[in-house]
């Protein structure tokens, strides 16, 4: 088992035939992921790899029966996306974009929840299933099928640490990143959560950083119910206050959200804090 | 995107919220001009981007058009905290009677905007959330839906706002919500708001964030950025499309996603920091980085004189580094930098790249398997050349 995607998931690329959404349409289709199709707005009718293309979500959705999308078209038409995905039935959104305001995004997450509809990201690397299924841009190379979940709010980050297990003979049950942004969909805990009631997870690694307090609410959940053992690293213990790290999300405010802080809460927690990525899989072994 | 005071003061008052009726001043004649048509006391209030700008001497109150044009004329120019003074507002005395504080945000964790007010103003929320948290009230609202009035009165009646004013700032909540939505702010504040003497509102400081990630939507705002506070280096990045911060340590480091590019950093602190080595920057050269791009980061990078080695940290997933490495070569050739320089290549296409560098065979260039490995060999290349 795994969470989230394995095998059977259907899925349809909003955005298929744009640049970015085509690569990794191609690659996720080279993985063994079930592409059902895509939605460009105005191309239906097209054909994307043997893949039907459509104008509208409701349409796709209707034709292909897909359970999961993947959104990949730019910020600025991102947000309808993924509302667009929640009205048509779609219960998994993922959804890649970097740089979607905050303002729509704190709509969308209340949209989703109002629809029953998950989603991870934005501004995410996708989630994948090692063995089974990958959904979004986390290369093949970095994870082979085991038994760590795998949480992360970065992209490159995770497959670093996922490429450091592999080396060490540590498998995957699922990766999922959750986003770099302010507002998201999926938070540290809802992953924590399904990593916990998962029977083929047996350990887990989280991967944060500084701004906000999701790691301080994941030590939380890691003290007061989790019983599989979890090891962390938090990213930007050398980021100065009041800069915002690349990430939209990534900004020590006064005074809140520091490595030191999120590191002593999970460390407190029970947690495993590496000071070093690299560390990470003698933390897991 | 930061506004200046003046700036966020103006906006608001597009929302309908009273504001002192000063002016923007940029020479102490220009203030002494204000001063004379507003009449009496007036303010003159420094604008720049730092907080502390009172306790630095930049807000002096002054008795006449005499004195504001005196104070005018020390303020600008001024350095605070290492920034000139370039403008200064010119308001009227307010009749102050009670200070108000008054802001929306964006609560990320709960994913909805955020009013918190407070009848104890003046003084930072920070450090009220400190001293007295239950003189904060709090209250969510619904992003779809937006500010309902009963909200209003809920907050007015909870923060303990006399009765006479609920009108007055229930407009002046509305007007701030709307002005926070539209803007697509991350924060518009106002600190104090003021209750005068004649019992009437007064917006008299208010600071106002934009959301950098919608300033696509906002050309009206985006003119108004000022860019004095920021470094010649984070600039030139920001028009290349990458994203810099400078730091003051001394290996510069080029990395790709921003997870990975503070990982890098902290990796060159915790293995350099005794020896008071740490990180020069924060770079992220994004995805699918060119060589144009390449090596417009590595100008900037080496802009700092600080940098004494610089650590290109890559993992490829759908950046090939193949086409790293050739954007390095194309990099050194143009910049040529006197500065040893540890490249590390994992992931997509490693094996491909680290061979198109190690062919190269360009002096002092290391290379690394490892980012353990990395950020140490970056650390004893600065050792060697201090």
């Amino acid at each position: 088992m795994s969470i989230l995607i394995d095998r059977t998931a259907r899925v349809l690329v909003q955005g298929i035939t744009g640049r970015q959404g085509g690569f990794h349409a191609k690659l996720m289709m080279e993985y063994g992921t079930d592409v059902v199709g895509g939605v460009t707005p105005g191309k239906g009718g097209e054909w994307f790899e043997g893949k039907p293309v459509f104008d509208t979500m409701r349409m796709a959705v209707a034709t292909t029966n897909a359970d999961v999308s993947l959104v990949t078209v730019p910020a600025r038409f991102a947000a309808d996306a993924i509302m667009e995905a929640a009205d048509a039935g779609i219960k998994l959104v993922i959804c890649l974009t970097e740089h979607i305001p905050v303002s729509d995004m704190m709509k969308v997450v209340a949209f989703c929840q109002r629809r029953g509809t998950r989603l991870i990201g934005p501004n995410c690397p996708g989630v994948m299933t090692p063995g089974q299924a990958k959904i979004g841009i986390i290369p093949a190379m970095v994870a082979t099928p085991g038994n760590v979940g795998v949480v992360s709010k970065s992209g490159t980050l995770t497959y670093e640490v996922g490429f450091a297990m592999k080396n060490h003979g540590i498998g995957i049950s699922t990766i999922v990143g959750i986003g770099g942004d302010p507002v998201i969909g999926t938070t540290f805990v809802d992953v924590l959560e399904m990593f916990e009631n998962d029977p083929e997870t047996e350990k887990v690694a989280l991967l944060g950083e500084i701004g906000g307090s999701a790691e301080i609410v994941a030590a939380d959940y890691i003290k007061n119910a989790m019983t599989k053992p979890v090891a962390a690293f938090i990213a930007g213990r050398s980021a100065p206050p009041g800069k915002r790290m690349g990430h939209a999300g990534a900004i020590v405010d006064g005074g809140e959200g520091s490595a030191e802080e999120k590191i002593m809460a999970l460390e407190a927690a029970g947690a495993r804090v590496a000071a070093n990525p690299e560390e990470i899989p003698g933390l897991l072994a | 995107m930061k506004l200046h005071e003046y700036q966020s003061k103006f906006l608001f008052r597009d929302f309908g919220i009273p504001i002192p009726q000063g002016k923007v001043a940029t020479s102490p004649n220009e203030a002494y001009d204000i001063a004379q048509e507003l009449g009496g006391v007036v303010v003159v209030k420094a604008q720049v981007h730092v907080g502390g700008r009172g306790k630095a001497g930049g807000v002096k109150v002054a008795q006449n058009a005499e004195e504001a044009k005196r104070h005018a004329a020390s303020i600008l120019g001024m350095d605070i905290k290492g920034l000139a003074v370039e403008r200064v507002l010119i308001d009227p005395g307010a009749d102050i009677q009670q200070e108000v504080y008054l802001a929306i945000t964006n609560d990320r964790g709960a994913g909805k905007p955020l009013i918190m007010t407070s009848m104890e103003g003046g003084m930072d929320i920070e450090e009220l959330n400190r001293q007295r948290p239950d003189a904060i009230v709090r209250e969510h609202v619904d992003p779809i839906m937006g500010l309902h009035d009963y909200q209003k009165t809920y907050i007015a009646s909870a923060m303990g706002m006399p009765r006479a004013q609920w009108r007055s700032f229930g407009r002046i909540l509305s007007g701030l919500y709307k002005c926070y939505s539209a803007s697509d702010a991350e924060l518009a504040e106002i600190n104090p708001l003021v209750i005068t003497g004649d019992g009437d509102l007064l917006a008299v400081d208010g600071k106002v964030i934009i959301d950098d990630n919608a300033l696509f939507r906002q050309p009206a705002l985006t003119e108004r950025r000022d860019t004095s506070g920021e470094p010649d280096s984070e600039r030139q990045a920001r028009e290349a499309g990458i994203t810099y911060i400078k730091l003051d340590g001394q290996i510069g480091c080029m990395v790709n996603g921003a997870g990975l590019a503070m990982t890098t950093m902290d990796m060159t602190k915790l293995y350099g920091d005794e020896d008071g080595i740490g990180p020069a920057n924060f770079l992220d050269i994004g995805g699918g980085a060119s060589p144009e791009q390449v090596a417009a980061a590595l100008r900037i990078i080496l802009s700092d004189e600080n940098v004494k080695c610089v650590l290109f940290n890559i993992f490829g997933g759908i950046t090939r580094c193949d086409e790293v490495a050739n954007g390095i070569l194309t990099a050194y050739n143009e910049v040529n930098p006197d500065v040893p320089m540890v490249i590390r290549l994992q992931g997509t296409n490693a094996a491909a790249g680290n061979r198109i560098i190690s062919e190269a065979q360009i002096p002092h260039i290391i290379s690394a398997e490892t980012l353990t490995e990395a950020a140490q060999r970056a650390v004893a290349a600065v050792k060697e050349r201090s």
